[in-house]
């Protein structure tokens, strides 16, 4: 992102800055607020909203480390998770030493997270900088599994299958909060989080962070212009190690309990997942998708069994159609934002969204009965769908369900031109004014 | 002990040979295409399970022959109909594919099969013993499994060096583009190739699959030491990959038998280790449990130290 | 047009010297014994058929390869064999002829980043950009140069082919470099494209050595004091524009024959 244009007449330089202030802390001012009212929001103020925003804090943080690698530097990792989950096995590990009597209130343990992700990535990095692209990727997943193998192996460290446990109510009570309530978690996290989401914004604003970008683009001229791209590479890794960490110490706190899953493949592939569909090229990307997939991965499970199926389709939805993720999606629209055609191009969406609804209804009634038949053959061949009792022994819903899909899929074929007709409108109305790439 | 390490060995070999017949075919995808193909191993799958389902309508050895079949037909749309087109999104791209293909796998299996392993027992039509040794009979589907991935060797051998077709996938092994730019077809190849490296991952799953157990899992656990064993014998190189399978195979065969740790290593050398020291966990650790960790030390240490393999001929 | 000062060559200090630099790839020799000195300040064409070596040369001199014997002085220090990182550190610069800019960046962040390192911001994690008054100043003042200032907002890699060739040349003079090294700047330019690069390179190398590449006659002989001809990996002539056009070596190299045989 880079800034507009400044006058260079001093004083015009003078009050931009004041109203850059405004405009570039503005938008945490507000962030904090809205964190603030969050939880008290009604259907966010029970146990249930405000874990579920406790876990999104973490995703969130978890993804803007990633984001840093991948968005920022070009880095693919597979092994992110060994940072989040050794950063999370010494909070909790610290967190049994306050029960024990050490006397640091809770709210800090975090920082005990971001200190062993920092340790182990200067250690892990300075060996996997070296190399990019697919080698460094290997490595990545190479560790990863080590470190969860170790981990495995090491009861006394990780607590093997069952975990490590503490209590984040034992321990200093500061202003006499005792931390056991989910509320008060909540504001943790949410403090965390907001502070470290506005660091790793700051950090990418630094010489570091913009080099960062320019090795992404193009390692060898950065070479060229007289930078290391290993050195680089090492630093930002470094820091986004110490951010998973982080991460991994509020992860900590809310669950009180870490097993060695928290360094696994799943847990790297999910962050990878939730960046890639937020967006990668895009800090907010990296909000929006931890965002999303926390709430699917919560949520989706109580409606469906076949949610992971659903969250893979998702993904390759993304890859397929839309690499540049839910936020490029959106930010794709601001050149249009304020053209007179940008109505019609909403109206088309519009139009071409209830074909694609039907479809989907379609193509989701059968992926749930397939679902449901084989994982739970024994419940027999009566089910639930969308709340309508059906007998999947008959014909009758998979008809319905193979028409709602091939007749939704035929009208959409047929709604989509009016939509790139739209963008069409769109674009050449800007067109007029500069560049609008459709994709 | 004798018995020990003839077992260990013949069984090491057929684990080798397994790994082969899955890591032939990622090598040859990634040397010529480039592409990290995490959804290999879920070929491997496919073909257990496509296998196990055609075994049950129409019997063994048709299905030996089908499956990896269908599998193939399966990896050249693939590669046709998806890969092709976020191809030019980038590598990243590619590479999430594959990843996201590969989730997606393991998911529909889920729907079609379920969840737990499925009954893909030896067929009675192989399950004999072919011979003993020492008191203990070794089976000849074992045997057969070896038999068929010599016989695919060959034939892969043969294939490249005899065939016009495979001259000129050898040349794209170590170097693609200018195969492309002398005037091949090379999205025709990317189909065949694509499609061959998967039919051979679903006939290691045709075998592989009685040897481990059926279900939806046995790609993530596999997959890894896949990747392993191509990075560790070396990118663009088949010769490679037969080296470094049987190396993991072995050696991993051999660890998991082993019950001795470093503490009796101590033991013998008489160096005092406390029972309250932090490390003393590390040190109780032992061989056979440490094994499946083998495979990613070689990785990693292969990646830093000598990122082209051991027979390789460049770095990506 | 030469400058007065080149025929005092003997006085000057020599700001690049190559001595008896050979690269060969594999059993290939591309390079077969190069000895070349360029005086400081002074501009320096170097030309020669297709496949002569000439970009082999500069990626020898750039870091981008080792060379496999011979020696490069710049400024008196050994460079040869050294990273590129290094060797623009030690104050010399090059473009590409293939635009090698960053392209997922603004043209005001292409040139912001080319300078970071110079101005000895280097691995600096804690400070803010865009608050280095320095840095933007410098930044404007190349953009101001390279006549895109009212492009300075736009992704490199939207920019025309002419622009991108502006920009490549703004990275390669933003770090203030002493030396530097221009691979054919002018390759793929209209007529009126050429001409506004020709004043560009002039006026942007004023207080530099400059070195380049180029196809171009006319381009060559309006901006260079010295020529240096390059053919099959030996340079075969060094002189002053007007007497390497009458060179016979020379004409026998690009005509097959010498000119008035």
């Amino acid at each position: 992102m880079s800034d507009g244009g400044l006058g260079t007449a001093s004083s015009h330089r003078r009050s931009a800055t004041e109203h850059d202030w405004l405009r570039h802390y503005g938008v945490w001012v507000a962030a904090a607020a809205v964190l603030l009212l969050l939880p008290h929001v009604p259907g966010l103020s029970s146990n249930f909203g405000r874990s579920l925003l406790s876990q999104m804090g973490i995703a969130t943080v978890f993804a803007l480390s990633f984001n840093l690698l991948l968005g920022q530097t070009g880095l693919l990792s597979f092994g992110h998770a060994v940072y989040f989950g050794l950063g999370g096995f010494a909070a909790i590990h610290f967190m049994r030493a306050i029960n024990a009597g050490l006397p640091v209130p809770m709210p800090l343990v975090p920082v005990v997270g971001a200190a062993t992700g920092l340790a182990f990535g200067l250690l892990f990095g300075a060996l996997t900088t070296r190399r990019a692209g697919v080698v460094f990727a290997l490595i990545s997943l190479g560790i990863g599994e080590l470190v969860f193998a170790a981990s495995r192996m090491l009861q006394g460290f990780s607590g093997g299958e069952e975990g490590i446990t503490a209590n984040r109510a034992i321990g200093p009570r500061p202003f006499g909060l005792n931390f056991a309530s989910q509320l008060q978690v909540y504001y943790i996290i949410a403090f965390w989080a907001l502070l470290a989401a506005a660091l790793m914004y700051a950090f990418t604003r630094t010489p570091v962070g913009r080099m960062g970008n320019a090795v992404r683009d193009n390692p060898e001229r950065a070479a060229f212009v007289g930078y290391s791209t290993q050195g680089v590479r090492f630093i930002v890794f470094a820091v986004a190690a110490m951010f998973a960490g982080l991460a991994g110490g509020l992860h900590a706190i809310n669950y009180e309990i870490v097993a060695a899953d928290a360094v696994g493949a799943a847990r790297s592939g999910s962050v990878l997942l939730m960046v890639y569909i937020g967006g990668e090229a895009h800090f907010i990307g990296a909000i929006l998708g931890a965002i999303t997939i926390t709430w699917l991965q919560v949520s989706l499970s109580d409606y469906t069994t076949a949610w992971q199926l659903y969250l893979g389709l998702f993904f390759m939805a993304i890859v397929l159609f839309a690499p540049g993720g839910l936020a490029g999606l959106i930010l794709m629209h601001a050149p249009i934002v304020r053209t007179r055609a940008f109505a019609g191009v909403l109206g088309a969406y519009v139009l071409a969204a209830i074909p694609a609804v039907v479809m989907l209804t379609g193509a989701l009634a059968l992926l749930e009965i397939n679902y449901r038949l084989s994982t739970q053959p024994e419940a027999g061949s009566r089910m639930k769908l969308y709340g309508i009792a059906i007998d999947t022994s008959t014909p009758w819903p998979w008809v319905a369900a193979a028409v709602c899909l091939l007749g939704g899929w035929w009208v959409f074929r047929r709604a989509w031109p009016v939509v790139a007709a739209a963008r069409q409108r769109a674009a050449d109305e800007v067109a007029g004014h500069g560049e609008w790439a459709a994709p | 002990m004798v018995e020990l390490v003839t077992f260990s060995l013949l069984n090491g070999v057929v684990y080798g040979l397994l790994l082969f017949m899955l890591s032939s075919g990622l090598t040859l995808i990634w040397s010529m295409m480039g592409v990290l193909n995490f959804a290999h191993a879920t070929m491997f799958m496919l073909g257990a399970y496509f296998s196990y389902q055609i075994g049950r309508y129409i019997g063994f050895w048709p299905a030996l022959v089908i499956a990896p079949l269908l599998v193939g037909l399966l990896g050249g749309a693939i590669e046709r109909y998806g890969l092709r087109h976020v191809h030019r999104h980038g590598a990243v791209a590619e590479i999430l594919f594959t990843f996201g293909l590969a989730y997606l796998i393991v998911e529909i299996v889920v729907m079609l099969w379920g969840r737990n392993p499925i009954e893909n027992r030896v067929p009675a039509v192989i399950d004999f013993p072919i011979f003993t040794l020492f008191g203990t009979s070794y089976p000849f589907y074992k045997a057969l499994m070896m038999a068929i991935s010599v016989s695919m060797f060959t034939f892969l051998y043969l294939a490249f060096k005899r065939t016009r077709v495979g001259l000129v996938i050898q040349a794209s092994l170590t170097h693609p583009q200018m195969v492309g730019a002398l005037g091949h077809d090379v999205p025709r190849m990317f189909v065949l190739v694509f499609a061959v490296g998967s039919a051979l991952a679903g006939l290691a799953g045709v075998i592989g699959g009685f040897a481990l157990l059926t279900e939806p899992n046995m790609a993530a656990a596999l997959g890894p030491i896949v990747f392993v064993v191509v990075v560790v014998g070396g990118l663009g190189s088949i010769p490679g990959a037969l080296v470094a399978s049987m190396l993991i195979g072995i050696v991993q065969t051999f660890a998991v038998a082993l019950d001795y740790s470093l503490l009796d290593l101590f033991r013998v050398l008489n160096v005092p280790v406390s029972r309250t020291s932090p490390l003393h966990e590390v040190y109780a650790v032992k061989i056979a449990q440490a094994a499946p960790v083998i495979p990613y030390l070689l990785l990693v240490l292969m990646l830093i130290l000598r990122p082209r393999g051991l027979l390789g001929t460049r770095e990506t | 047009m030469t400058r007065p000062e080149a025929s005092r060559d003997e006085r000057r200090a020599c700001a690049l010297r190559l001595a008896g630099v050979h690269k060969s790839f594999g059993v290939t020799p591309i390079i077969r014994g190069v000895s070349l000195d360029v005086l400081k300040g002074e501009r320096h064409a170097i030309i020669g058929p297709n496949g002569a070596g000439k970009s082999t040369l500069f990626n020898l001199i750039s870091g981008r390869f080792a060379p496999t014997s011979g020696s490069i002085r710049l400024n008196d220090a050994e460079i040869a064999g050294d990273i590129p990182s290094a060797i623009y550190r030690r104050g010399l610069a090059r473009s590409f002829q293939v635009t090698n800019i960053f392209p997922r960046l603004s043209v005001y962040e292409n040139i912001r980043c080319s300078i970071l390192w110079s101005l000895g911001y280097k691995y600096n994690f804690w400070r803010n950009v865009n608050t280095l008054r320095d840095a933007s100043e410098k930044t404007d003042r190349t953009l101001e140069q390279i006549r895109l200032t009212a492009r300075r907002d736009t992704l490199a890699g939207v920019l025309t082919y002419a622009e991108q060739r502006a920009l490549e040349i703004g990275i390669t003079i933003a770090g203030d470099a002493a030396v530097i090294l221009l691979d054919e700047p002018t390759a793929g330019m209209s007529r009126s494209e050429t001409d506004s690069a020709v004043e560009l390179i002039r006026s942007v190398t004023v207080d530099r050595t400059l070195v380049m590449v180029e196809h171009d006659m006319g381009v060559v002989f309006n901006l260079a004091d010295r020529i240096s001809v390059l053919v099959y990996g030996e340079i075969i002539a060094t002189d002053v524009p007007v007497r390497i056009r009458e060179n016979e070596a020379v004409q026998v190299a690009y005509l097959g024959t010498p000119a008035h045989a």
